[in-house]
């Protein structure tokens, strides 16, 4: 296809675009042949799990690829033009006027050294404005994104601004050319849920101002769902499924699709009903060679013809298309099983009394924990939902005596006390509790064997002598599904998935009471994290071990949880069942931050906003800690007096001035 | 065999895995070989220099101040000594001297920047002020001070620069330690009852190996660098030996008389020394940083 | 900022104070008897006596200890043993002489590493890049007097084009000094220039790869305006730190060079005092260029923290 016969009018283009890696000499394919295009206006969105070569794709959109990136193939245009044809002088022209980009982590795509003003006007001046008129434009820019005081965050340096401000500031700067495109790459990935729904929304209505074309990378499917027109499927460097969002997303025409919406927990699944969708295998290696179907290896549906021969592009609907030769058979692929775990017990392990946490920051108390109250039972998963500073992770570390509590505060393990600091707590309680954290890099010792982790921590945790340890050892594996060649290896011979499995098993090396598992999927793909959470309720089931379950997907928490407490500011505001927490009356923090998840179901629903920034906890504010953001505060009420936690219905406590019915009748109304 | 010999046993198998790793991406760097065989040349010659030199690098004669010739290939000193003879063993008490000096700074700083780094608060406070206060001593001049002071010895120079190259190396383990220490795997260990001696040195120490074994080779051709310049000062290696730094010392009153032979090859002898040592250097520290 | 530089500067008297402190440490740990040593062993008893009452090292050590500190402040630190001279009129033209040369050696070894640095990360990987890489390398460490005492064979004993010696006649015009400086001055860049270009490298690359600079170049900036406006602020810092750390290494490996060229500055001092065992002038040498390297890494702190607010907090959360 040459540039002068495509319709000049895409705002973005591709074509049979060829990507490569030159690693020592050898050029690694990354993208294969991929093709689609933007219509002006158009919100296009790219998903698959990390490595499928999303962000190789934005990147190439605006040329911006890394030293040994090399194009070994295809084009790219922007609204017309064929950006690799172009010399350096017209890509620094195109990028002045055609494309900007947006990336997942705005804190560092700012100068650290230069007052945010001082860079954003640059952004104005470089297109030629005086100086004057660029002060003036930079500070429309920033009303433009809603920020309410610009000329005291034009001011600021980076660090003093919090994430979800500097990403408006970053779209801001990316919005100054007025581009034809705009790429946004995980824009709000790493921002809290309330923060997130925030600048999506700003985005969208941006989008609707300027017109600009949008190609939007987000691993995140509700996120792509609730912003996408258009949204394109990736699996290792090829675009396998292409359609209208609504189309892909509910009725998926591609193996992968279909696997990667089965493995998240959907329309309010829970554990004890099915168990998720698993895609088995592991994604090719960076780079090699695959000829055929590249999703052959871990498709359900393979055959030979698979194997021997290339898909063909199929038109399953108008605009709607696929890349397999089994469409017909789609149907076909199992539906995740039914699951037949049991119920938690009525048992209390774990009774925790007006636990309080205060740091010392700089001479300043710093509460991060105020009178927390909680109890756990046998084989129960309580589930800790909360943005950045409520208090969720020192809770944990409280629980598990990484910090003591503050005096006053009590913590009962199985009808005895417990003692503050982990080191004084005896071998018997130590084994009782463990954690699993989020990064399993972290969390294992890079230069341990498997083998020697598991090891250490049986012998360490249970007294067991050599032979007994083995046995044990060996048990834990098979339990977890790790081979004995994956015991000899060291973590960073694993993937994330084989990582957090070992790290699972260190947990179960004593059999604990309770396990604190703080964030255990988040820095997973949604298929391996299908596989660790369908594990760790089978673990639970057999075990009765008891979950204290930390989470900012809140659909995850949903899946997994049989009771959720809802934290902001150190404070539980919102206790009960999951059933409880989903369904209402909510706390009207509970309420936000439900509406705040972006769907992957495209329920529709009503946007509950919330005002300003999550406050520090260093310097709360009075009455009850919510009030300032609060939609339904009281006033002369909310801001002077906090409010208890109340018992609305049987084991379910909100900690509101309105009471149950009031918020029951207006969240009844809001929806 | 009891469990910790298995597990002794088994972390030295590893070890030896990764060493053979490293060892493999060393060999194919072009710096590293030069550099190991001309520092492995000097080492040789410390060894068996006074075998293969013609001469005795001790023993004068009437033959004074010759310049170079067929017979004296570097030729003799003011007294009559064969250069060539007196370069070729040279080596041999900076060699003895300069690596004992680093590994002993080493340890002791590792050990300082451990503790440092795991314990931090007050600790590591008190102990980072004295490191700052030690990190501006002058080394030469303190060195020079000390062995001012004390008779010069080879040991009282081990020692000395041993002690001055403890804070630097201090603060680099320290900030390794610090970067590991917030890993969860250090909340992990302490959540299952491990000493913090255990976690210091069987969790955390293996983990910054690479950056001491760096330190180490870096600390070297440092120590190269100070023994010889003490030397060259007249309080470090003492004479009669044929020391390279002492004997551009020695001929230093005579070079703007023309006599170039007696500062010139025992300066290119260091010269080559310490960028063998920093080749050397280099290239394990880009295959263990990589 | 203001808050910044005062906590910084009074962290700066500890470690002062703290350095006082281990330099005496180190001068009476060591058991010897400097009376005896100075005058030798065959003086008379009467004389030994008269030295250390002369010299009040028959006074208490904490009132020695006194004394010491208090010269740190008033720079009055007593009378040479050897000479019998205010030990700072000792000291005072040969450092200054010293601090000349260290100067000379700084105006050239600067712009040269920083550019030499700038340029190897801007062709990152190509041959020029590994020139300079590989040569900054091999040289950095050789001891300057090693480096200097090559540089007088060959430049001022074979070829004629600089003094081999660096004895500067008095009166001799500023600008025909540097026919006797040029060559020690030289001797020091080698020996420097290797480590702060490393670090310059080291800096632009981090700073070239980052994401502030991709943001940069997608407004449409040149690599030339990338380079001034974004990268320079970033990549300098870490070179800022290593330079003040070099100043005091300066001083160190000074005194080598000065001996090869017999330059009247520092060395010649503290040599002389080192074979007369004449501890008070060593100890304030010691003491002096400690405080030199002090006030360098001071310095360059601050400007450090001028170019970027994140580090002022950094020192607040240490």
């Amino acid at each position: 296809m040459s540039p002068t016969t495509t319709i000049a009018t895409n705002a973005l283009e591709i074509s049979n675009l060829d990507l490569a890696y030159n690693v020592r000499g050898i050029l690694r394919p990354v993208l294969r042949n991929v093709t689609f295009h933007i219509e002006p206006g158009e919100a296009y969105g790219l998903v698959g799990e990390s490595g499928c070569g999303k962000s190789t794709t934005a990147y190439a959109a605006v040329r911006y690829l890394p030293r040994n990136g090399v194009i070994t193939g295809g084009h790219i245009l922007i609204d017309g033009d064929d950006i690799t044809a172009m010399n350096r002088n017209e890509l620094r022209r195109f990028r002045m006027h055609k494309a900007s980009m947006v990336y997942q982590d705005p804190g560092s795509a700012l100068n650290p050294t230069l007052k945010v003003g001082r860079q954003l006007i640059e952004s104005f001046t470089i297109l030629g404005q005086p100086r004057q008129q660029a002060a003036e434009s930079a500070l429309s820019a920033l009303r433009k994104v809603q920020i309410a005081d610009p000329s005291r965050v034009m001011g600021r340096y980076p660090h003093q601004l919090s994430g979800g401000m500097l990403q408006r500031v970053v779209i801001a700067m990316a919005l100054a050319c007025d581009p034809a495109l705009l790429v946004l790459d995980e824009p709000t990935t790493g921002l809290d849920a309330t923060v997130e729904a925030e600048v999506l929304d700003l985005v969208r209505t941006l989008r609707q101002e300027t017109g600009a074309a949008i190609l939007l990378i987000a691993h995140n499917l509700g996120v792509i769902r609730t912003m996408c027109d258009r949204v394109g499927v990736m699996y290792a460097g090829k675009v396998v499924e292409e359609g209208l969002a609504n189309e892909v997303f509910d009725n998926p025409k591609h193996p992968y699709t279909v696997g990667l919406l089965r493995s998240l927990p959907r329309h309010g699944m829970h554990k004890s009903r099915s168990a998720l969708a698993t895609i088995p295998g592991t994604l090719p290696v960076l780079g090699s060679d695959l000829p055929t179907c590249v999703y052959v290896d871990r498709c359900p549906l393979a055959d030979d013809l698979c194997r021997n021969e290339v898909p063909p592009l199929v038109e399953v609907a108008p605009g709607h298309t696929t890349r397999c030769h089994h469409i017909d058979q789609i149907a076909k692929i199992d539906q995740p099983r039914a699951t037949s775990l049991r119920d938690p017990g009525t048992e209390t392990v774990l009774q925790i009394t007006s636990v309080s946490k205060t740091f010392r920051q700089s001479g300043n108390d710093v509460p991060a924990l105020v009178g927390v109250n909680l109890s756990l039972t046998d084989g129960e998963t309580l589930g800790l939902v909360g943005e950045s500073g409520s208090g969720k992770s020192t809770l944990a570390k409280a629980i598990l005596g990484v910090h003591a509590p503050d005096a006053g505060g009590h913590l009962t393990l199985d009808q005895h006390e417990l003692a503050p600091k982990v080191s004084k707590r005896s071998a018997e309680d130590k084994r009782a509790m463990q954690i699993i954290f989020q990064n399993p890099d972290s969390a294992l010792n890079a230069s341990w064997t498997v083998r020697r982790i598991l090891q250490r921590s049986v012998r360490k945790l249970t007294g067991k002598d050599r032979a007994a340890t083995d046995a044990r050892v060996a048990e834990l594996a098979e339990h977890l599904r790790l081979s004995p060649r994956h015991l000899d290896m060291k973590p960073r011979q694993l993937s994330g998935g084989l990582k957090q499995r070992v790290a699972i098993a260190r947990a179960f090396a004593g059999d604990p009471r309770i396990v604190v598992c703080d964030e255990p999927t988040s820095a997973l793909d949604v298929s391996v994290q299908a596989a660790i959470l369908n594990l760790l309720a089978e673990l639970q089931s057999e075990q009765r071990t008891s979950y204290v379950f930390i989470s900012h997907d809140l659909g995850v928490v949903r899946y997994l949880a049989d009771r959720i407490a809802v934290m902001y500011l150190g404070r539980i505001m919102e206790i009960g069942t999951t059933e409880h927490i989903f369904t209402g009356p909510h706390h009207p923090y509970t309420e936000a931050l439900l509406s705040a998840v972006p769907s992957v179901d495209g329920e529709p629903g009503n946007r509950i906003r919330l005002a300003g920034e999550i406050p520090s906890p260093a310097n709360p504010p009075s009455g009850c800690v919510f009030h300032p953001r609060c939609p339904r505060a009281i006033e002369g009420v909310c801001e002077l007096t906090e409010p208890p936690i109340i018992e609305v219905s049987l084991g379910h406590s909100i900690r509101c001035h309105i009471p149950a019915d009031e918020l029951s009748r207006l969240q009844a109304i809001a929806r | 065999m009891t469990d910790t010999d298995n597990i002794l046993q088994r972390s030295v198998a590893e070890r030896k895995q990764a060493r053979r790793e490293n060892w493999r991406l060393l060999r194919r760097r072009p710096g590293f070989i030069i550099g190991s065989v001309i520092a492995g040349f000097w080492v040789f010659c410390a060894f068996f220099g006074q075998r293969i030199a013609p001469y005795d690098p001790f023993d004068y004669r009437d033959t004074k101040q010759l310049s170079p010739n067929g017979e004296h290939w570097f030729g003799t000193d003011k007294i009559g000594r064969d250069i060539f003879s007196r370069v070729l063993t040279g080596s041999r008490d900076v060699l003895l001297v300069a690596p004992a000096a680093a590994v002993l700074g080493v340890i002791f700083g590792s050990i300082l920047g451990i503790f440092m780094g795991y314990y931090r608060g007050w600790v590591d406070n008190v102990l980072s002020r004295i490191v700052e206060a030690l990190l501006a001593l002058p080394v030469v001049l303190v060195g020079l001070l000390v062995l001012t002071l004390a008779k010069s010895s080879n040991l009282v120079i081990i020692f000395v620069v041993a002690v001055l190259f403890m804070p630097i190396v201090a603060r680099t383990v320290r900030a390794a330690v610090i970067s590991e220490r917030d890993l969860d795997y250090v909340v992990s260990a302490q959540l299952r009852g491990e000493s913090n001696i255990f976690i210091m040195t069987r969790e955390i120490l293996p983990n910054i190996t690479p950056p001491i074994v760096v330190e180490l080779t870096v600390r070297i051709g440092y120590a190269i660098f100070t023994v010889s310049t003490l030397s060259f000062l007249g309080v470090g290696i003492q004479r009669p030996s044929p020391d390279w730094g002492l004997a551009i010392s020695e001929g230093r009153d005579v070079l703007p008389a023309n006599i170039w032979w007696l500062v010139t090859f025992p300066a290119l002898a260091i010269a080559t020394l310490v960028i063998a040592v920093n080749l050397v250097a280099d290239s394990i520290q880009a295959v263990f940083e990589r | 900022m203001l808050r910044y530089i005062s906590r910084r500067v009074l962290l700066s008297l500890v470690t002062l104070w703290l350095l006082a402190t281990i330099v005496f440490l180190i001068t009476n740990v060591i058991p010897t008897d400097p009376a005896r040593a100075i005058l030798g062993n065959t003086a008379p008893e009467a004389s030994v006596i008269r030295f250390r009452t002369q010299f009040g090292l028959t006074d208490p050590l904490i009132r020695q200890y006194g004394r010491l500190l208090k010269g740190l402040v008033t720079f009055d630190f007593g009378l040479s043993w050897g000479t019998k001279r205010e030990v700072w009129s000792l000291i005072e033209q040969p450092l200054f002489r010293s601090a000349k040369l260290a100067a000379l050696a700084m105006a050239i070894t600067t712009p040269l590493s920083i550019f030499a640095g700038l340029i190897a990360a801007k062709f990152r990987d190509r041959r020029l890049d590994r020139g300079i890489v590989l040569v900054g390398l091999a040289t950095s460490s050789i001891p300057e007097f090693v480096t200097g005492a090559l540089l007088a064979v060959v430049f001022g004993v074979n070829l004629h084009w600089f003094k081999p010696v660096a004895t500067i006649p008095p009166g001799t015009p500023p600008l025909e000094q540097l026919q006797y400086l040029i060559l020690p001055a030289t001797a020091m860049t080698i020996a420097y220039f290797g480590y702060i270009a490393r670090m310059m490298r080291a800096g632009t690359i981090r700073a070239l790869d980052s994401d502030y600079v991709r943001t940069a170049a997608m407004k449409g900036m040149s690599s030339s305006q990338v380079m001034t406006r974004h990268v320079l602020r970033n990549a300098i810092a870490p070179t800022i730190t290593v330079m003040s750390v070099q100043v005091g290494y300066l001083f160190g490996g000074i005194v080598g060079v000065e001996l090869v060229y017999n330059y009247p500055g520092i060395s010649q001092v503290v040599l002389n005092a080192a074979k007369k065992k004449d501890l008070p002038v060593l100890q304030v040498a010691v003491l002096i260029v400690a405080l030199i390297y002090m006030v360098a890494t001071l310095l360059a702190d601050i400007i450090i923290a001028w170019l970027n607010p994140r580090a002022r907090l950094e020192l607040g959360q240490s």
